[in-house]
């Protein structure tokens, strides 16, 4: 029973820290509705002419029983809780729409931005694992080439952009190319870190049981540094999702970072609420996915 | 010509702070035959460990050279296994896995499942049945250096070297693990070059203990013979007549003498050989306690393997 009592308090615990997440949401859209919500018009003070202009620029409304209300279609400020709620349901309820060459559904532009993310993370993730071991392993080849990679990691992804584009002349592959730069440096240190900083006696113990070069590499460098890959690969996963929005901006390329940018355009803000509320979910279940992998793959002494 | 040769190593290292070369220790002479138990014992600081590593082939000796078999060795290989002293087993892979990583790189052409026969069958000689399927991370220290036992004799070398094997395991275990690898030994009757500070444990295992004086500029003191008869155990080491004399004499050059004899630099009328001492009860001699410094008591039936040595 005490057994049973222990494993039961494990299991609250969990349980506690959801419902805390879950009231905090609630808190802030509590406080979001109430910074929000519109008070009721006032019409003391008003004169015939002035209550005839508003209703003309469309601020105020006529209500069946005579008197006015404000008119909750005019954007005025950051729209409430409710009317996002009810834009992003009328999103979801067709993702996969395409009204016009700029109008695609929400679920179009998130299989665009995944797979821009997707193509651009996965280039850069081989190219700067294989670096990565190459100047782990070799302290010469490390010393040499380190300046050059201290010089190119400050430079903002963005940056490239404009030289990227001029050379490439292709958007599409230019943003592929911006996710590229900015996912390549952080697996790359993280990698020569792992690999150098491998205990020697596992170097060893490969050295006298004369494995092969190969075997050496699969079997003891790579599992051994994989803890530090996995931890480079988790903030060049952060720094890609991070430049494909902007990236998609000034591209012009259909995303759903594109689309925060025209719904500002529209400055219809309960666009540009819903798809920042897209791009957090559509990051924090690529999160997710790779907590998984990371745990898999790191091992304790 | 013996088995092992390890001829004239030195080993200097740079020091940048005197601007000069550092010596851990010099002039180390020693042969070893096939099948000997040696034991080096001596102070931190002696350079047994680099020593034991530079036979190993995992560090460069600065001269001097190891030769095995008449062949000289200067990188790592199958026939020269290790057993480190903080277990080195590779975290990732499993007690079977550790083991069956060593078995198939020294046995390269075996099929799948005579690598796994051959495996299991080292699993059982150290009792890990149980625990073949863990990671080390779940192992205790006794467990993970069994399992380091394992994969050195299961490659079958011709000279198995053990760094300090059993200085992190807790005292109870210790002897334990001692009696195994006795019994393990035993059976197979590897070259076994040992490194440790127990002295009892030198006592129990080896055939000779090689007591090396103090670093910097270390070189071998004494070389004593252990002539108890095998098969030995804890229990039974402890009755031989020989066994405290033996063991006052090593404590006594560890505590004192190997400290005097590193300062004294006359060692060149040794630099021949090194000076071998044997407890073995003569019934003609008398006094079997080394006492002066220049010269060398041998037993008469062994006097051509020391004369050997000597050179």
């Amino acid at each position: 029973m005490k057994e049973q009592e222990k494993i039961i308090g494990q299991k609250n615990s969990g349980l506690a820290s959801a419902m805390l997440s879950l009231m905090l949401v609630g808190i802030l859209i509590v406080i979001w509705h109430l910074a929000t919500v519109k008070p009721k018009f006032d019409p003391t003070g008003l004169t015939e002419d002035k209550l005839m202009l508003l209703e003309f620029n469309g601020d105020i409304i006529r209500t069946e029983e005579g008197g006015y209300e404000h008119n909750s279609e005019k954007n005025q400020g950051i729209p409430g809780p409710l009317t996002v709620f009810k834009y992003s349901i009328a999103q979801l309820s067709e993702p996969f729409h395409k009204k016009g060459t700029n109008d695609h559904g929400i679920g179009h532009l998130i299989v665009y931005t995944i797979e821009r993310f997707f193509t651009g993370f996965f280039l850069a993730s081989v190219i700067a694992i294989i670096l990565g071991v190459v100047i782990g392993v070799n302290s010469f080849l490390y010393a040499a080439l380190n300046p050059f990679f201290q010089v190119l990691k400050p430079v903002s992804p963005l940056a490239w952009m404009p030289l990227l584009l001029y050379t490439v002349k292709d958007p599409q592959t230019t943003a592929i190319l911006v996710v590229f730069m900015a996912s390549l440096w952080p697996t790359m240190a993280n990698t020569a870190f792992g690999v150098k900083s491998l205990r020697k006696e596992f170097l060893h113990v490969a050295s006298i049981l004369q494995l092969t070069p190969f075997s050496r590499l699969f079997r003891i460098v790579l599992p051994g540094a994989a803890p530090a890959i996995v931890a480079g690969l988790r903030i060049s996963f952060g720094a890609a999702l991070v430049a494909v929005v902007p990236a998609e901006m000034l591209l012009g390329e259909l995303g759903v970072g594109y689309l925060t940018w025209i719904e500002w355009n529209n400055l219809d803000i309960s666009g540009v609420l819903f798809s920042i509320g897209v791009i957090g979910v559509v990051g924090w279940s690529l999160d997710l996915f790779f907590n998984r992998m990371a745990n898999s793959l790191t091992y304790s002494e | 010509m013996s088995y092992l040769e390890v001829s004239k190593i030195s080993k200097y290292f740079r020091d940048p702070e005197h601007r000069g070369t550092f010596c851990v220790f010099e002039d180390i002479h020693l042969k070893i035959e096939k099948s000997e138990f040696i034991t080096v014992v001596g102070h931190s600081g002696c350079g047994k460990s680099t020593l034991l590593n530079i036979i190993a082939g995992l560090e460069d000796a600065s001269s001097g050279g190891v030769i095995l078999e008449g062949k000289e060795v200067d990188s790592p290989g199958l026939d020269r296994s290790v057993v480190f002293q903080n277990f080195a087993l590779i975290p990732w892979m499993t007690v079977f896995e550790n083991i069956r990583l060593a078995v198939k790189a020294a046995n390269p052409d075996w099929s799948k499942s005579q690598i796994k026969d051959y495996t299991f069958k080292y699993i059982d000689l150290v009792n890990l049945r149980e625990a073949a399927n863990k990671k080390p991370s779940a192992l205790s220290g006794g467990m993970k250096q069994r399992v380091g036992l394992a994969r050195a004799f299961c490659i079958n070398p011709k000279v198995l070297l053990l760094d300090e094997p059993f200085a992190q395991i807790d005292a109870l275990t210790r002897g334990v693990i001692q009696d195994e690898l006795v019994e393990m030994w035993e059976d197979s009757k590897n070259t076994v070059f040992m490194v440790t500070h127990d002295v009892d444990e030198a006592i129990l295992l080896s055939d000779r203990v090689v007591l090396m004086t103090n670093g910097p500029n270390a070189r071998i003191g004494e070389i004593v013979e252990i002539d108890i008869p095998r098969p030995r155990t804890r229990a039974s080491i402890i009755e031989h007549p020989s066994y405290y004399k033996i063991r006052n004499h090593i404590i006594h050059f560890l505590v004192e003498r190997s400290q005097k004899l590193s300062s004294v630099n006359d060692n060149k009328e040794s630099n021949n050989g090194n000076k071998i001492v044997s407890f073995k009860k003569e019934p003609s001699r008398v006094n079997a306690k080394c006492t002066g410094q220049s010269h060398s008591l041998f037993h008469a039936s062994r006097a051509e393997q020391v004369n050997q040595l000597n050179n």
